[in-house]
């Protein structure tokens, strides 16, 4: 099995948010909820870069850590899913999570919050695969369907890279290789622990 | 026509020009931001952040490695703290049973009673007690619940459970603090320390000597402490716990997690005292309970623990009666 990551290539990505749409219309997800985003830093002055980011799918994931009632797991391809049966809406993972990536659909009395939402790098939940109940609650599982994340595999600049950590990585390293200078693989070490060494 | 045409031409050359005199000048990427050296010029609490199209002012922040800092605490040191805190207390009590028994009536029961609590303060106390106790084990859950009940009753129930304590924690967080209004107005009064209580202080409040009785008024010096440690912890708890209920309001994430860790922490420390109170207050010592059960107690019980207090309300009772005799 593969250990699945996400890899945001700064250098190529031009903020265009196709990543973002793509997303929201392939899980449909409701209003408010992005489970991906486009953070632009040092906006309009020399050497801005723009990051997609969305849940990294971390090893030894915080938001696992402090889930009152257990709801995450990791899939054999390394993803960290949640089960939104067991979910209560507490809002902890999101306090833990270092990339801001559970969304929550509602903001009620006394800070509730519904079930949470995030990325399921387009592997769905525990539902039976490709189940209409699965598509309703985390949305399209191509994971199942042998196909990648659509937010990576339809980057108009493949700024986004989504596979196997070592062959993303692979890509990167060669990139910046060739290119001559790379400003990262974002999140990386706050994910994982260590960053893409060049 | 013509004109136009060539101006077009002229502009585009001095473009081109423009971008190869940029090209020679500037490297388009020495100054590019760097994930390195972004997370090392990071102060502590913050996040590398940008500029967003959301409309969501938080979905800015790209990276916040220190969220990870507040997800060890919760998830593992609060958890053990909170498991020590509440064994370790259980097992001293447990201890403290079997070398000291329960502590008895010296003088034996005497049949009489006194009016120590009445109907408003047992109310108070009541309402205070059953509200804290639901506040304390839902909360309990949160933080531990996952590692004790969750393998007992499965994934789905326990998911239940705990939302339908946090709905409870929630709501029932404002009677507690009507509660705490209520016993603090009732009984400040009686709880202001006095040089009386350095005495108590001397006998280590009899608690561990039989036949050692340090005199006290009302309250002696270790409801003081109750009393207080209540007050204080109840009003730290009643703040950090509105901050949290009302997340939109508090301000940063790093603001969330400090209350949230205050709240865990005084919770904590609070459960003890109240483990300890509940013990002498029950089965630790005899006639204890009837203060806040008929709010009646006996005679000699209230002489052995608060002879001072057996004084002044004898002291009121002999002046009333006196007041009422009809003039002859």
């Amino acid at each position: 099995m593969a250990r699945m990551k996400f890899l945001c290539d700064a250098d190529r990505c031009i903020e265009c948010n196709a990543c973002v749409t793509a997303c929201k219309n392939e899980h449909e997800v409701p209003w408010g909820i992005n489970r991906r985003r486009v953070v632009t830093i040092n906006d309009g002055l020399p050497g801005e870069r723009s990051v997609s980011m969305a849940c990294m799918h971390c090893t030894d994931a915080p938001c696992a850590a402090v889930c009152p009632v257990s709801c995450f797991y990791t899939t054999a391809d390394a993803v960290v899913l949640h089960n939104k049966d067991t979910c209560i809406g507490c809002g902890y993972c999101s306090y833990a999570c270092p990339f801001g990536a559970p969304q929550y659909p509602q903001m009620a009395n006394f800070g509730t919050r519904g079930k949470m939402d995030k990325c399921t790098y387009c592997s769905g939940g525990p539902e039976a695969d490709l189940s209409t109940v699965e598509y309703q609650k985390y949305g399209a599982n191509r994971l199942a369907e042998g196909k990648l994340p659509l937010c990576a595999e339809m980057c108009s600049t493949k700024a986004l890279l989504a596979g196997d950590g070592d062959i993303i990585a692979d890509i990167y390293r060669e990139r910046v290789v060739t290119r001559g200078y790379g400003s990262g693989a974002w999140g990386w070490r706050t994910a994982y622990g260590e960053t893409v060494s060049v | 026509m013509r004109q136009t045409l060539s101006r077009l031409v002229a502009a585009s050359g001095l473009a081109a020009a423009g971008a190869g005199t940029a090209l020679a000048q500037v490297n388009p990427t020495a100054s590019s931001v760097n994930e390195e050296a972004l997370l090392r010029a990071l102060q502590s609490g913050e996040a590398v952040s940008g500029r967003a199209s959301i409309p969501n002012p938080e979905a800015s922040a790209l990276i916040a490695p220190d969220n990870q800092l507040w997800a060890t605490m919760q998830g593992s040191t609060l958890q053990t703290l909170s498991i020590v805190a509440v064994l370790g207390t259980l097992a001293l009590l447990v201890l403290f049973y079997l070398i000291r028994g329960r502590i008895r009536i010296e003088g034996g029961w005497s049949g009489r009673k006194i009016l120590r609590f009445n109907s408003v303060e047992r109310f108070a106390h009541w309402l205070l007690a059953t509200t804290f106790i639901i506040l304390a084990l839902t909360g309990l859950n949160l933080i531990i619940g996952r590692t004790v009940i969750l393998p007992l009753v499965g994934e789905g129930a326990f998911g239940t459970l705990t939302a339908w304590g946090k709905i409870a924690h929630n709501y029932l967080a404002w009677p507690f603090m009507a509660a705490l209004i209520m016993v603090f107005v009732l009984w400040v009064i009686h709880n202001i320390p006095a040089k009386i209580d350095l005495e108590w202080i001397k006998q280590g409040g009899g608690i561990f000597k039989k036949g050692v009785h340090p005199p006290a008024r009302k309250f002696n010096f270790g409801q003081k402490i109750v009393f207080w440690a209540v007050i204080l912890g109840g009003a730290a708890m009643s703040y950090t716990g509105i901050m949290l209920l009302f997340p939109a309001d508090v301000g940063s994430a790093a603001d969330w997690q400090f209350y949230q860790v205050i709240h865990a922490l005084v919770a904590a420390a609070m459960s003890v005292l109240i483990l300890g109170h509940i013990y002498i207050g029950t089965v630790g010592m005899e006639g204890a309970f009837d203060a806040m059960g008929t709010g009646e107690v006996d005679e000699n019980w209230a002489k052995e623990h608060h002879s001072l207090w057996v004084d002044e309300v004898k002291g009121t009772q002999a002046r009333n009666d006196a007041q009422i005799k009809p003039a002859e």
